[in-house]
């Protein structure tokens, strides 16, 4: 009887993400076919064993899958640096702010996952494109002649993707912040230390801990991103998620699109280990 | 000239006050208690000297300098904060070494400095410990040899034996006494333990509500309490309340006594102090200064016993029995008691 309250969680990991993750390694070991599933398995009774690690093979070999994975790591770095940069100044002020306003600035971080993700992105295009606000304001100014070429560049990707992870940064940064003890910066005065070394030698430090599990968890699913650089960035950016998109629909190569999702599974196992080695110690 | 002179400080919060118009002097190398409840403003009088709050009105000077525009980081006194504040990210070398590293002192001098300051709190040997592991009493010392490295003039500290189990409680005790007197420098210590305050400082302050009721030695305190709350706040004193007699005394009708203090009332004043341990039982005893009632209870407390005593007025006296007078009497038994018109302490509020 005791072990029903876990044979639930258990059921649900073996079912929706044990089993799926089984058949995505299965198809990434398929050969690639015509048919409908595009894929054929590595094991029938009539053949037996035949496992085809040729799309496992493409991805050391080729240049192209490689460099999606680099892109892909700077893209996540780039907008987990961005947002910790901006997340921390957030999230200290929040922590200093009157208890009775906290929840009021919690909330207008929070707002944006209540509003849908596509009409935010969506947003931003027409903030950016050619006949866009921007674009309109600065020639109804007269200061450009022609269009900014705003939209699909990697500002106009950045911005999205920052605009769309800073909450999962700021959180993170606010509880470590809330936890740190006001009276060891008072401490830090009282022995002599101004209000810039205080914050470099004591707040800083004691909410490193909070910065990195913000930076991972920013980074985390940023790697894996699709939405973002396909309809804001650059088409030279493809970025693994791209690259997995035209692999399983426009070159409906199942087998290498299911391989790249394996391979960037193997990549992001050592930030997700550091998290939550991070949160246990916390 | 004073060390520390407080003049005229006041300070709300949100429309209470907890600070108001407190005069204060701190002589240089005194040991000073202030002595009061939550809310008696203690902590925020500390506070305003070490300049984390800034005062409504009023004047704090240090050496003649008023210290009300110095921020913290820049006023020439240390804090020993209540629950130690250890920087948990740095050893107890970096804890100590902090305030000298702020000061610029060079690199050897620091070193040096740290192991005197350990040494002579009796952590030598432990500078390369984590504060996580060290125990509480460790970690008390770390915090005041880090409040004492810097060699301040002024020391505040805030309930320093607060966090401590009893038995480390009398013996750090001891030992904050001994430093004070070795270096020379002010302490001014926050407490609500009144046994504390009596033991270690040379003088107490009395905080109610925000205002200095008394200053003094602590004996001159103990033993002659200037109001109901002081005599209440000073381990349990007998507050007998009366009506002036018209002949210097009070008429105490639930004692169903009559009060003559040796010195005269003070005009209006309706109540004398009287601790447990002078009053005696003596048969037969009648007159002024006298009292009976039944024994209600007996308390062992190691070299007395306390009784409670209901007078025949109804009201309730504590009175101490002393161990080599025997056993003390069983609840039930009448007395008669007697006690010295000099015991007899006129409050005055």
């Amino acid at each position: 009887m005791r072990r029903i309250p876990l044979l639930v969680p258990a059921l649900w990991l073996l079912g929706f993400v044990a089993l799926p993750l089984l058949v995505v390694l299965a198809l990434a070991i398929s050969q690639p076919g015509d048919g409908v599933p595009p894929f054929v398995l590595p094991y029938s009774a009539a053949t037996g064993w035949q496992p085809n690690w040729e799309p496992l093979g493409l991805l050391v070999q080729d240049d192209y899958y490689f460099s999606a994975f680099l892109q892909s790591l700077r893209v996540a770095g780039g907008t987990a640096a961005l947002c910790l940069l901006l997340g921390f100044p957030m999230a200290l002020g929040i922590t200093r702010a009157t208890p009775r306003r906290r929840p009021l600035l919690l909330m207008a971080v929070l707002l944006p996952f209540w509003t849908g993700f596509l009409p935010r992105i969506g947003a931003w295009t027409g903030i950016l494109r050619d006949e866009g606000w921007i674009n309109g304001l600065l020639r109804g100014l007269g200061w450009i002649d022609a269009p900014l070429p705003l939209l699909y560049s990697d500002t106009a990707m950045f911005l999205g993707m920052v605009h769309a992870y800073l909450p999962f940064a700021v959180l993170p940064l606010y509880a470590s912040l809330s936890r740190l003890d006001r009276t060891l910066e008072d401490a830090a005065a009282d022995l002599g230390a101004r209000p810039a070394t205080v914050f470099l030698t004591v707040t800083l430090p004691l909410a490193a801990p909070g910065a990195v599990a913000a930076f991972l968890l920013v980074f985390i699913p940023a790697a894996g991103e699709y939405v973002i650089p396909e309809l804001l960035g650059p088409p030279e950016a493809l970025l693994v998620g791209r690259v997995l998109w035209q692999e399983f629909f426009q070159n409906r190569d199942w087998p290498v699109a299911a391989a790249l999702a394996v391979a960037l599974l193997l990549v992001l196992i050592l930030p997700i280990r550091l998290f939550q080695r991070l949160e246990a110690r916390q | 000239m004073s060390l520390l002179e407080i003049a005229g400080l006041s300070k709300h919060f949100g429309g209470i006050a907890a600070l108001e118009a407190l005069d204060l002097r701190v002589e240089p190398g005194e040991f000073l208690a202030l002595l009061g409840g939550s809310g008696s403003g203690k902590s925020t009088l500390l506070r305003l000297v070490a300049g984390f709050e800034q005062p409504d009105a009023g004047s704090i000077r240090m050496e003649g300098r008023d210290l009300v525009p110095v921020p913290p980081h820049a006023r020439p006194l240390n804090m020993m904060f209540q629950s130690y504040a250890l920087f948990p990210h740095l050893s107890v070398q970096g804890n100590v070494a902090y305030g000298l590293k702020r000061d610029g002192v060079p690199r050897a001098e620091r070193d040096a400095r740290v192991a005197e300051a350990l040494e002579m709190v009796g952590l030598a040997g432990f500078a390369s410990r984590m504060p996580h592991r060290l125990s509480g009493g460790q970690r008390q010392r770390v915090a005041l040899a880090r409040a004492l490295v810097k060699r301040p003039r002024l020391l505040l500290l805030d309930e320093p034996l607060g966090a401590l189990d009893a038995n480390l409680r009398e013996r750090t005790g001891f030992e904050l006494r001994a430093l004070q007197r070795r270096t020379g420098a002010s302490f001014i210590m926050v407490t609500h333990d009144q046994n504390e305050a009596l033991a270690l400082a040379d003088r107490v302050a009395v905080l109610e509500a925000g205002r200095l009721v008394q200053l003094g030695p602590p004996r001159a305190v103990y033993e002659r309490p200037a109001t109901r709350f002081v005599a209440n706040f000073l381990g349990a004193a007998n507050v007998l309340e009366g009506q002036p007699d018209g002949a210097g005394g009070l008429d105490c009708p639930t004692l169903g006594a009559s009060l003559r203090p040796a010195e005269p009332m003070p005009p209006g004043a309706t109540a004398c102090a009287l601790r447990p341990e002078r009053i005696l039982a003596q048969p037969g005893a009648s007159g002024p200064n006298t009292a009976r009632g039944v024994v209600e209870d007996v308390a062992f407390r190691g070299d007395d016993s306390l009784l409670l005593v209901r007078a025949a007025g109804g009201a309730l006296l504590r009175v101490s029995h002393a161990e080599e007078d025997g056993p003390p009497p069983p609840p039930g038994t009448a007395l008669d008691l007697r006690w010295e018109a000099a015991a007899l302490v006129p409050l005055a509020g």
